[in-house]
């Protein structure tokens, strides 16, 4: 496949032009993908993630630069929200991020969340094989910053840091499951105000005790930063780093790896295994147990057995 | 079957007025389309990028300075040289009749002054991008 080609030999719009192809997902993805897939898996994948206004890309603006001096390639993945009610999106994670503008060893890629959930871990999943396979050493991943998307795309990544902001919240926030528990390193960002080792401080509790059971042995440490002027970026850098060296020598990598693999296989098996049924059974029938469902003749359960058994006739195994 | 359009705003040059091309940006995302806002004081190098990377369908550009004629010129130029001749250009912004007309001749595919009404911008963008 041509796009492949150009893209694999350096071509930075064949890049964008199957970042496009794969986001869309349609037929012609799938087998830029299958050519992709053996050039995969070199790269460190690193998820930024936190509470809107926390720093997420002003923070991954100061990463890159501090990658950048150490001559490491960034590729850059910034997910902001669609509307559900007009499926327009406003991605303006690159104000944040203009010191990077020019370098070749940087790309940077907004993405929109478009439809679903599940349709959006995979389609960030396709877009990292894509730099992935095309050589960028590491890629930055900045999520939304709000919701059970954050859990998926931690699923996806390497290492996860998770930002916070002096004020944005009190122990009990950070007490509330979810966000804390998928961190492999917590930020304090935005250190230089007030209230910053405050903040630190509630976080240490709340890692202390949660840590050990759910990150297989690796205490999350805590950093501070001020990701505008790059205090304590190098330092978060180097944290990272202690964290791929950990996941390596643990074996925790091949472990995570194959878990993921196994989750997105599963995904991929569920949707395809859905669009076959429906094909089979067809809309009209769906609809028809719909209504039944509806006028309580019959229960959901019942009907999906129904379902799952209706051959492409439309006769039930007996 | 409606493919996605991607549409980056960006302000070259050095005035510091972002209130139209954030107006511009809201009105296009409300129009259903994913809009990558850049900011202030970009240079005709860092929107050519922007444009290559984000693979966009066209690039809005605001510009309240009097340096239209410097920098449209030199955004369609850069474009080219990309590669990127699909890549529609719209401005923005207080530009005289005069270079309106000359803009166009260049390859500018639709410019906008003050007062426009942002639906009909919007449903113009739109029809631009169907005639590809």
């Amino acid at each position: 496949m041509n796009l492949v080609r150009e893209a694999l030999d350096g071509n930075r719009y064949a890049v964008a032009r199957l970042i496009s192809l794969v986001e869309d997902g349609d037929e012609a993805s799938r087998s830029a993908l299958t050519a992709l897939y053996e050039h995969t898996g070199q790269a460190h994948l690193v998820g930024v993630t936190g509470p809107p206004g926390s720093g997420k890309s002003t923070l991954v603006n100061a990463l890159t630069q501090t990658l950048r001096r150490q001559d490491v390639t960034v590729g850059i993945i910034a997910v902001d929200p669609t509307s559900p009610f007009t499926g327009g999106a406003l991605l303006g994670d690159r104000v944040r991020m203009r010191d990077l503008a020019g370098d070749s060893g940087v790309f940077i890629r907004s993405m929109a969340t478009r439809g679903s959930l599940g349709g959006l871990a995979q389609a960030t999943n396709d877009v990292i094989k894509v730099l992935d396979a095309v050589g960028f050493d590491v890629i930055l991943i900045e999520t939304v910053g709000a919701g059970q998307s954050e859990v998926e795309i931690a699923r996806t990544a390497h290492t996860t840091v998770v930002l916070e902001a002096p004020g944005m919240g009190d122990e009990v926030q950070a007490l509330k499951a979810g966000l804390m528990e998928i961190a492999d390193i917590l930020v304090v960002n935005k250190a230089d105000r007030p209230g910053a080792a405050r903040t630190a401080r509630a976080l240490e509790m709340v890692i202390n005790r949660n840590a050990p059971a759910t990150k297989d042995g690796w205490a999350p440490p805590i950093l501070q930063t001020v990701a505008l002027d790059g205090s304590g970026v190098p330092e978060l850098w180097n944290t990272v780093e202690e964290h791929r060296e950990y996941l390596c020598t643990s074996g925790l990598l091949a472990k995570r790896e194959r878990m993921r693999i196994e989750t997105e296989l599963l995904n991929i098996l569920q949707r395809r295994l859905l669009e076959r049924l429906v094909s089979r059974v067809g809309e009209e029938r769906l609809e028809a147990w719909i209504e039944r469902i509806v006028a309580r003749e019959v229960d959901v359960y019942t009907a999906t057995q129904a379902l799952c058994e209706t051959r492409s006739n439309g006769s039930v195994k007996g | 079957m409606t493919e996605q359009l991607r549409i980056l705003i960006a302000k070259p040059g050095l005035d510091g007025h972002d209130r139209g091309a954030k107006v511009i940006a809201r009105a296009l995302r409300d129009a259903g389309m994913e809009v990558i806002y850049t900011g202030l004081r970009q240079t005709p190098e860092m929107i050519v990028e922007a444009a290559l990377q984000e693979d966009v369908d066209a690039v809005g550009l605001s510009i309240l300075s009097g340096a239209h004629m410097t920098l449209v010129p030199r955004v369609l130029e850069g474009l080219r040289q990309m590669g990127l001749n699909h890549v529609k250009v719209f401005v923005g912004g207080i530009i005289p009749a005069e270079d309106q007309t000359t803009l166009e001749e260049m390859g500018a595919a639709g410019i906008f002054g003050p007062g426009a009404n942002t639906e009909a911008v919007s449903a113009f963008i739109r029809e631009q991008l169907a005639e590809r």
